[in-house]
């Protein structure tokens, strides 16, 4: 060694691994307009599809005339269920067991339903030509009040599953019933709930909203008549699903499917599910022999392609008298609209609702969910969250605070008394879960001290001192929240779609001059896939992160995975990357011994290569090992270098983390300000610092959205009021409010690299955050639950109701 | 409906003239997308919010999806493609929205950095405040737009030539 010889940390640094936050790969296209989203993609004779949507909520269609706009100059087809139903296309099974219409069959179950496809040579043709389709409707009663849907003469949605009393999910009870769903131990719950000396009860409504991503969904089929190759380009979260639906529905062989799904302009559990859009582009291109491209609206996207939450969550919590919780109650209404299609692996009909004892060891539990259809459109998508983990996890971090309430206790207090210890995990919770790792007092702890908790409730209660004695119009609220999420779905033995165990993949190739390809069965929307996922073989295999080429979304190349959502990439998909680098290693450790000319047992990896046990001068890199896979026989082994990984994880991971928000809300104008945002973290090893501050950034300013305006709203009629950016919340830069991080590591125990994943946290944590946040600032005037979103108007309509505006 | 007639039209886009037959009603940011190919500039939203078809034109900041590409007969354009210099060197928001990590999907960026490049032409040496104020009409669904305002802060600098500090995370 010499002067030269570059050290331990220079040679780690080089490789820009784990740990590091290395700048985006991705970016360099980006920032240039050189990204390749779906509508960016032209190819020869491509025409242009577009939808006849329905005026109404709930009506009957007595007659479809497509004379006019067939005879327009540039129309290609135009096509209605009608056309669809010899190819037996006029309905869609949805990932949840349920079918939906792709064009209205007979009926219409929602405003903005898909009735007819026009296909012309470009989109202002298709538009002229959507006005020249005659629909004749008989309007029907609408149902849009889900506590309505099971009345004995409720109107009767769904005629096409009438006589079907057994769904997906179980015995159904009702025509507009979809599914009952119960876990825990009822009987015990009841007994609990009995004799407890504490009890509360309140029915918190998760309102409807979306996930709203940038760019909306959208394909591009082109199938060949000449070969029978389809390929389908599209916004897929999940593009080898799509292959495997594609192929059963449409009978064309999977190998000649080929699924690609370009740059995604962002996700957020939007593009996890298959839309009418994508069936009708294929069957169209198919037909037509064209490509044929479809592109939402952002009308189209708010109002008719998956929503997320709209949940009524009746949730009660039993103490004794100091504050521990001896068992939980929930029961809850979901309204799913017209058809059932959210997006849960496919045995779980309220994903996992389970997990809504939180981060609190609550010995007894018991959940009920019953899903119905309403005159809405249909989704129930994971908007940022692992499967209804945002529902479960408010429905028990507002209950804290009403229970503290009721107790007279801090709400931070109490939820220090019920953590689940340190030593509890692995924690086997009342409604089934296993806990992989956490240690919440710590987190706690962390936080409490970095906002100075107990100052901040000292200056609250002077601040409601002045209040009171009329000094001032403004309350201060503190939002409190300690979120337990789980994510990686996940083990096959429990978690499939349609039937496909939910493991992940990925293959990895080094080249003979030891540069490498990964290639993923995930797909990112903005996550930095090609840039963490490097960083994880680079820590693995030695080979600088900037030498290796991550691809994912295309079904020809990659190896099967089940896609991107619900926090899967890293805890499935990383742990894939993982377990392939070391089938690697080890295949490199028996060519480094054949160099060396040592048994391989003698060997130690470093780093960048291997070296021979007590000689660090006798080592060989991976390039030298590399080159040498390629160009030299090695007795005993197989030439080249590569592997293929499929994880099946054996158990979710559970990241956590705790929430402050400080909130001012002048009661006049019902304004809230959010003074200051704290949000820690754990999610395990942490693979990319900065990646990781970008997605809590992100997620919770999501978060602030959702628990601040951001709505679906129906009027009783069924019209969706506000599906465009004009109504519907997004903040910009001004209100969003600034964001502090922190963090704490608990490696998950059962995951190669420990690594839980974060994505959908903030959002999980966040919403809860600023909803505890108005409600502890109103709670002192004796309100107990005010319902999201927390807009100005609704913030002021609490107030008024409290009597705040009385005249002094 | 009779055949449209189609309209000529000629700007400046990037430095070079080009030309194009269009339909009156043809939006700017259809043509500018699928007859220049140049797809840098996105569509998010149909009601002139979202601002990821944001362009330069004539020294302002405009939402292309809100014009016809006839109302830019003779104008000169700027988009996210022509935003390096003619040697490739990265403008220094592209620099500083990688650097910053101003971006995750990058469905928004090529708006939001066209619309900062007008900002700090207008304004070089902006405030936290100014930056939030003047990207407001630009929608980001991802970053949460702390980094993008760093990124900004970080572009500032470097052209102003001074020092910036903060680093992302
Ligand atoms: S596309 Fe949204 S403002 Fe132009
Ligand atoms: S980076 Fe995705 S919308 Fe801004």
């Amino acid at each position: 060694m010499n002067d030269l010889t570059p050290t331990k940390e220079q040679r780690e640094a080089r490789l820009e691994g784990m740990g590091c936050k290395r700048k985006r790969v991705e970016d360099i296209r980006f920032t240039q307009g050189k990204g390749n989203y779906v509508d960016d993609i032209k190819l020869p004779g491509m025409l242009f599809g577009d939808f006849v949507r329905s005026t109404y909520a709930h009506a009957r269609i007595k007659r479809i005339d497509t004379s006019k706009a067939k005879a327009l100059p540039g129309v290609r087809a135009v096509l209605t269920a009608d056309d669809l139903k010899p190819l037996n296309l006029h309905y869609m099974p949805t990932l949840a067991g349920d079918v939906a219409a792709v064009l209205a069959d007979e009926k219409v179950l929602f405003q903005n339903q898909e009735v007819a496809f026009v296909v012309a040579d470009d989109r202002y043709i298709a538009a002229d030509a959507i006005e020249l389709v005659e629909v004749e409707y008989e309007e029907l009663e609408p149902l849009t009040n889900p506590f309505k849907a099971m009345d004995a003469d409720a109107p009767l949605l769904r005629e096409d599953i009438k006589g079907k009393m057994e769904g997906a999910h179980g015995p159904r009870k009702h025509y507009n019933h979809i599914f009952n769903w119960q876990v825990g131990d009822r009987e015990a719950a009841d007994d609990i709930f009995a004799s407890a000396p504490v009890k509360t009860k309140d029915t918190y409504w998760y309102h409807r909203t979306h996930p709203s991503p940038l760019e909306t969904c959208q394909s591009l089929a082109s199938y060949d008549k000449v070969t029978g190759h389809l390929t389908i380009y599209g916004t897929f979260q999940a593009p080898h699903v799509v292959r495997t639906v594609v192929s059963m529905l449409s009978g064309i062989p999977e190998s000649k499917v080929h699924v690609i799904a370009p740059d995604i302009g962002g996700g957020f559990g939007n593009k996890v599910g298959v839309y009418p859009g994508y069936v009708c582009s294929i069957v169209a291109s198919i037909v037509l022999g064209k490509p044929v491209k479809w592109v939402e609206d952002r009308m189209e996207n708010l109002s008719t392609t998956s929503f997320a939450r709209d949940y009524h969550m009746t949730t009660e919590l039993a103490s004794t008298q100091d504050g521990k919780i001896l068992g939980m109650r929930c029961y809850v209404l979901a309204d799913h609209g017209a058809f059932d299609a959210c997006a849960d692996p496919t045995k779980w009909p309220a994903g996992f609702m389970n997990i809504c004892t939180g981060s609190y060891g609550i010995p007894v539990a018991h959940l009920e969910v019953d899903g119905v259809y309403t005159n809405k459109a249909s989704g129930g998508v994971a908007y940022r969250c692992s499967f209804r983990v945002t529902e479960a996890v408010y429905a028990i971090e507002r209950a804290v605070e009403v229970l503290a309430q009721k107790l007279g206790m801090d709400s931070a207090d109490l939820r220090l008394k019920n953590f689940i210890r340190r030593e509890q995990f692995p924690y086997k919770s009342a409604l089934g879960w296993e806990y992989d790792s956490g240690d919440y007092h710590l987190a706690m702890n962390k936080a409490m001290e970095a906002v100075g908790y107990r100052q901040l409730r000292a200056e609250q209660a002077e601040k409601r001192a002045a209040f009171q004695r009329g000094e001032t119009r403004e309350v201060m609220g503190i939002g409190v929240s300690f979120f337990t999420e789980i994510v990686g779905a996940g083990p096959s033995k429990n978690c499939d779609i349609l039937g496909v165990g939910m493991f992940d993949s990925c293959e990895i190739r080094i080249h003979p001059t030891g540069s490498a390809i990964a290639r993923m069965g995930t797909k990112s929307q903005g996550q930095g896939h090609e840039t963490t996922y490097a960083q994880i073989v680079a820590t693995e295999l030695g080979i600088p992160a900037d030498q290796i080429q991550v691809e994912e979304g295309n079904t020809d190349t990659a190896p099967y995975g089940l896609g991107t959502y619900g926090s899967r990439s890293t805890p499935v998909a990383g742990a894939a990357i993982a377990m392939a680098s070391r089938k690697i290693r080890a295949k490199m450790q028996m060519i480094a011994a054949h160099l060396l000319e040592v048994h391989h047992n003698d060997l130690d990896w470093d780093i960048d290569g291997y070296q021979v046990k007590g000689l660090p001068e006798k080592r060989i890199g991976v390039k030298e090992i590399a080159w040498a896979a390629y160009h030299q026989p090695i007795p005993n082994l197989e030439p080249g270098l590569e592997a293929v990984n499929y994880y099946d994880p054996p158990n979710m991971t559970y990241p956590f983390g705790a929430y402050f928000c400080v909130m001012d809300i002048d009661v006049d104008t019902g304004a809230a300000k959010v003074r200051r945002f704290y949000a820690l973290d754990d999610c395990g090893t942490r693979i990319n610092p900065m990646i990781i501050e970008g997605q809590v950034h992100g997620g919770l300013t999501e978060a602030f959205a959702v628990a601040m305006g951001q709505e679906i709203r129906y009027d009783a009629a069924g019209n969706v009021m506000g599906a465009s950016f004009m109504d519907f919340f997004v903040p910009t830069a001004v209100e969003t409010p600034h964001w502090e991080t922190d963090f704490t590591v608990t490696p998950s125990p059962h995951h190669p690299i420990g690594a839980k994943g974060v994505g959908e946290s903030p959002h999980v944590g966040g919403v809860p955050c600023f909803s505890n946040a108005v409600n502890d600032a109103l709670s002192f005037c004796g309100s107990v639950h005010i319902d999201m979103p927390h807009d100005a108007w609704r913030i002021w309509e609490a107030a008024e109701k409290l009597g705040l505006h009385k005249a002094a | 409906m009779s055949k449209i007639q189609k309209m000529h039209v000629t700007m400046t886009v990037n430095g070079e003239t080009v030309e194009g037959l269009v339909e009156p009603r043809t939006l700017l940011i259809h043509f500018i997308r699928e007859h220049l190919l140049l797809t840098g500039a996105h569509i998010g939203c149909d009601t002139g919010h979202c601002g990821a078809c944001t362009l330069d034109i004539d020294g302002k900041s405009v939402k292309s999806c809100t014009m016809f590409a006839v109302q830019a007969e003779g104008s000169s354009i700027v988009t996210i493609e022509g935003l390096a210099a003619p040697d490739g060197t990265l403008h220094a928001l592209q620099e500083g929205f990688r650097m910053m990590h101003g971006l995750q999907c990058g469905y928004c960026t090529p708006g939001m950095i066209l619309r900062a490049h007008r900002l700090l032409i207008e304004n070089p040496n902006p405030t936290e405040a100014e930056i939030r104020f003047g990207i407001s009409g630009n929608l980001c669904r991802c970053t949460g737009y702390q980094n993008i305002v760093r990124a900004i802060q970080y572009a500032a600098a470097k052209l102003n030539g001074t020092q910036f500090q903060e680093a992302a995370e």
